[in-house]
């Protein structure tokens, strides 16, 4: 089978017949076999999978199929599809089973997508590696010495070695993004209650957003399209109308105003070839007669901090009902009710997760409260302000995805806080709600895949998207052009 | 804000978490890293500042309260880690006098 960039070349072979959707589903699952190595899947649903393929393939020759149909996904193992497993790469959900669909599932069902399998992720979506796994680590399918990137590196990795055409992941600090970028495919943060979380396990609620990871800008627009919108499972989930995304990609017209921060790249932390690769890119979108200009953003330094308070403030919360009792792992030692909570939480929990709730227990405590997480709120609203003044004046906001490329595995984890680092880029999108995207731009010397981050105006993902969209096209006839370059020069 | 071995104990209380000895000396010195990361923020004026905490736009969410979404207690008791088919069971809560 042809390796596919979109579900439209998909689409496209099946209706011509150069393939079927059955061999489609087989390819998937010789390909997740043969790649086993990866760890991006803690289960496959093969029989099922084979058996919807062919149910949809006669719903297509019918003309009865729906507008996902070809479309082989596998979810992030963090949302829920009713009978099926859900762990969320931890112990204490090791043998959970889904007794009801998130809305996204449901929507990805009744437009005919195939769910492939649960991919890997860190436990409870916390991590920026993939290391903090109860089911081990995934290794990057460019070079498997370096981390996918996380928490939805089982997810990246899956589409990045053509193991599904499409994942839903889940971005709460850059949990899509970031490993979009370190496994260069396309990874998309919508907007704050753009997406239902109904079905979907809480990390950190007031940031928690579900996200498409695909090959290609196109396709991240037509899952949008189904995914997004109001729910009424979920009242944060916005009341506006859901754009056509996929038709209005086309819609990018005229010379848009662009803002770098400035601070992004003199940051000390900033790798040399991911500062060249930034630079490339801002000099392509001014050649393309693009406005696009230096903006200073001191908020920069604080930005990981107030992340960290407000986001483990609210875990310690959300995990709070893992207690052993109704669901999840109970400790067998336990003699009390008492000793059932700590124990089961104890063995259940692994040690990222339990250092959070500590923190995030600690900064909500008695005495504490008003110095790290009130304080920590008052410098979000600071972040929000400043970048929707920002967003007032510009488009978007264009700054790398990550400070560095895909690092090695095992390389960050005896220290929490320069892993937390690893986030300063993609954080501020997420404190303020906002839509961010990230785009596989090319490779370093080593091979390693960078991405390339642009922020919208809340509720913006149309114009995000079909910018995003011209942005990739140009940088595919650039490099048809001059093949020898590869996309954009580093 | 230095932490020290009785805060520990405590916030791990309040977490319902048992942290061993083994564990407590590089827990603390993890926690006490971070904090003084998380620190920084005091450099940031924010008096006058409201902080904030909705992120959606949205007020006044109102459905109709209908019955639906409903589960078997077979389905209930499901994922229980210990049940007789009627209930959760869990330790003995109350002590014979």
């Amino acid at each position: 089978m042809r390796e596919y960039n979109s579900l439209s070349e998909v689409q496209h072979d099946l209706q011509n017949g150069a393939i079927t959707l059955p061999a489609i589903v087989d390819h998937y699952i010789n390909r997740i076999k043969n790649e086993a190595h990866l760890n991006a899947f803690i289960e496959v649903f093969d029989q099922e999978a084979r058996s919807e393929a062919l149910k949809i393939a006669k719903k297509l020759e019918e003309g009865k199929a729906g507008r996902l149909a070809g479309m082989v996904v596998g979810l992030k193992d963090i949302i829920c599809y009713k009978d099926h497993g859900i762990a969320v790469g931890s112990r204490i959900l090791q043998n959970y089973k889904s007794i009801y669909s998130a809305t996204v599932v449901e929507r990805l069902i009744a437009e005919d997508a195939i769910i492939i399998g649960r991919t890997n992720c860190d436990e409870f979506a916390m991590g920026g590696s993939n290391e903090n796994s109860y089911f081990g680590h995934v290794k990057n399918f460019a070079d498997n010495s370096k981390v996918p990137g996380g928490s939805s590196g089982g997810s990246a990795v899956a589409v990045q070695a053509g193991l599904c055409l499409a994942c839903l992941g889940t971005d709460t600090g850059g949990s899509v993004r970031q490993p979009a970028a370190f496994c260069g495919v396309v990874g998309l943060k919508p907007t704050y209650g753009r997406v239902s979380r109904h079905g979907v396990v809480a990390y950190a609620s007031s940031f928690d957003q579900v996200g498409p990871i695909t090959k290609s800008v196109e396709d991240a627009a037509l899952l949008m399209e189904i995914i997004a919108g109001p729910d009424e499972y979920d009242s944060t989930a916005s009341k506006s109308k859901v754009p056509p995304y996929f038709s209005e990609l086309n819609n990018s017209t005229g010379k848009k105003h662009i803002a770098y921060l400035s601070e992004t790249l003199s940051n000390g932390g900033i790798d040399a070839e991911v500062k060249s690769m930034a630079l490339a890119a801002i000099k392509r979108l001014q050649d393309e007669g693009h406005t696009v200009e230096p903006v200073s953003f001191q908020l920069l330094d604080y930005v990981v901090p107030t992340y960290y308070i407000i986001t483990m403030a609210e875990a310690s919360s959300n995990l709070a009902r893992y207690d052993g009792i109704h669901f999840g792992y109970r400790s067998k030692t336990a003699p009390t009710l008492e000793a059932t909570y700590k124990k089961s939480r104890s063995e259940g929990f692994g040690a990222e997760v339990k250092r959070r709730i500590m923190l995030g227990t600690f900064v909500l405590s008695a005495g504490y409260y008003d110095a790290y997480y009130g304080k920590a709120q008052k410098v979000r609203r600071l972040i929000r302000e400043k970048t929707d003044e920002i967003l007032k004046k510009y488009d978007f906001i264009l700054l790398p995805t990550t400070p560095t490329p895909a690092f090695g595995i095992g390389e960050k984890v005896d220290d929490p806080v320069t892993m937390y680092l690893a986030d300063i880029f993609t954080v501020q999108a997420s404190l303020g709600g906002f839509p961010a995207i990230s785009l596989p731009v090319g490779n370093n010397t080593a091979g390693l895949p960078l991405g390339l981050q642009f922020i919208g105006k809340r509720f913006g993902e149309s114009d995000l998207m079909a910018f995003s969209k011209k942005f990739m096209d140009l940088l595919e006839q650039d490099s048809v052009k001059s093949p020898a370059k590869g996309n954009i020069v580093v | 804000m230095k932490l020290d071995n009785d805060t520990i104990t405590k916030i791990a209380h309040l977490a319902r978490l048992d942290v061993d000895a083994s564990e407590k000396e590089a827990l603390l010195s993890d926690m006490n890293n971070i904090l003084s990361f998380m620190e920084k923020l005091n450099e940031l004026d924010t008096d006058g500042v409201e902080p904030l905490i909705y992120l959606s736009d949205e007020v006044n969410v109102f459905r109709e309260d209908v019955v639906k979404g409903e589960i078997t207690v077979k389905q209930a008791l499901e994922n229980a880690p210990s049940e007789d088919g009627k209930y959760f069971q869990v330790a003995r809560v109350i002590e014979k006098p």
